[in-house]
């Protein structure tokens, strides 16, 4: 499996680490309730077909990605940088 | 006083296997220069002023007589040879490795070859020319591969240097080896 990270290219699985769904990027505001903190602390969808997920490339540039994979057919659509996406 | 003398990693002799030779390199001095958020440009300007040099995007490298300066991951790049001048100091995080790191060059027609039973990287010419750079594994070990004329520079953490060598080593002797055995259809 190859992901294209957006700073070094295609690269081998071998070099990333899987970080859980994307969803963890999104978090709920200090005062949201107990429901929205359990649901982003615990509850997860197990889709099968396209999902969102964070890898992290610990051997390669150190850059965390949101990465869009098929779970069914295991093909990677694309990724681009989390901080893009978390704004920071 | 005791005087202590400075002791470079992989002191040693050159390995030679076949057309391949594997050095050690002396690098100098080494900063590791990570730009604050939002300095990108101010570093780059410093830079240009200091050395004749910007900052490097993803996987380039820049020389110029003052040294030259290595892309090293997301927004970090090594700084090797030019101490760094108060103006870079001011819009980057600046930290001396100079004794964290060690370098080898390894050259000869199949050194990619040679590579390639190590690393998942693509070495083709065409997706990995000179000048280029990229963090990656070699075996277990991560390492800043620079791509050179005729070869590859290989940094790595000190202690790992050796193991880093020794990985190489076995790799040369088998590529060599295969390389003497005449071929089926001549």
């Amino acid at each position: 499996m190859l992901i294209p990270c957006p700073l070094c290219g295609a690269r081998d699985l071998r070099e990333f680490t899987p970080k859980g769904a994307a969803v963890t990027l999104h978090r709920p505001d200090v005062g949201a309730g107990l429901d929205a903190w359990n649901d982003y602390l615990h509850l997860r969808d197990n889709p099968a077909g396209p999902t969102r997920e964070l890898w992290w490339h610990g051997s390669g540039c150190g850059a965390w990605l949101v990465v869009e994979r098929n779970t069914l057919t295991h093909e990677v659509s694309g990724a681009r940088l989390a901080e893009e996406e978390a704004g920071a | 006083m005791t005087v202590l003398t400075p002791q470079r990693a992989l002191d040693g002799q050159e390995l030679r296997h076949g057309n391949l030779q594997l050095s050690t390199v002396a690098l100098g001095r080494v900063t590791w220069v990570a730009p604050y958020p939002g300095e990108e440009t101010a570093l780059s300007h410093a830079l240009q002023s200091a050395c004749s040099m910007s900052f490097p995007g993803p996987g380039e490298s820049r020389e110029s007589t003052a040294g030259r300066i290595l892309w090293s991951g997301r927004a970090q790049a090594l700084l090797i040879g030019p101490h760094p001048s108060a103006a870079i100091e001011k819009c980057a995080a600046v930290v001396d490795q100079t004794d964290g790191w060690a370098a080898m060059r390894l050259g000869g027609a199949s050194a990619a070859q040679v590579l390639a039973r190590l690393t998942p990287l693509d070495l083709r010419p065409s997706h990995f020319p000179r000048g280029r750079t990229a963090r990656s594994l070699l075996g277990h070990v991560p390492v800043l591969l620079v791509a050179i004329e005729n070869g590859f520079e290989i940094f790595v953490m000190r202690s790992m240097s050796e193991t880093v060598r020794h990985e190489i080593e076995t790799a040369m002797r088998s590529t060599a080896a295969r390389e003497k055995i005449p071929t089926a259809h001549a």
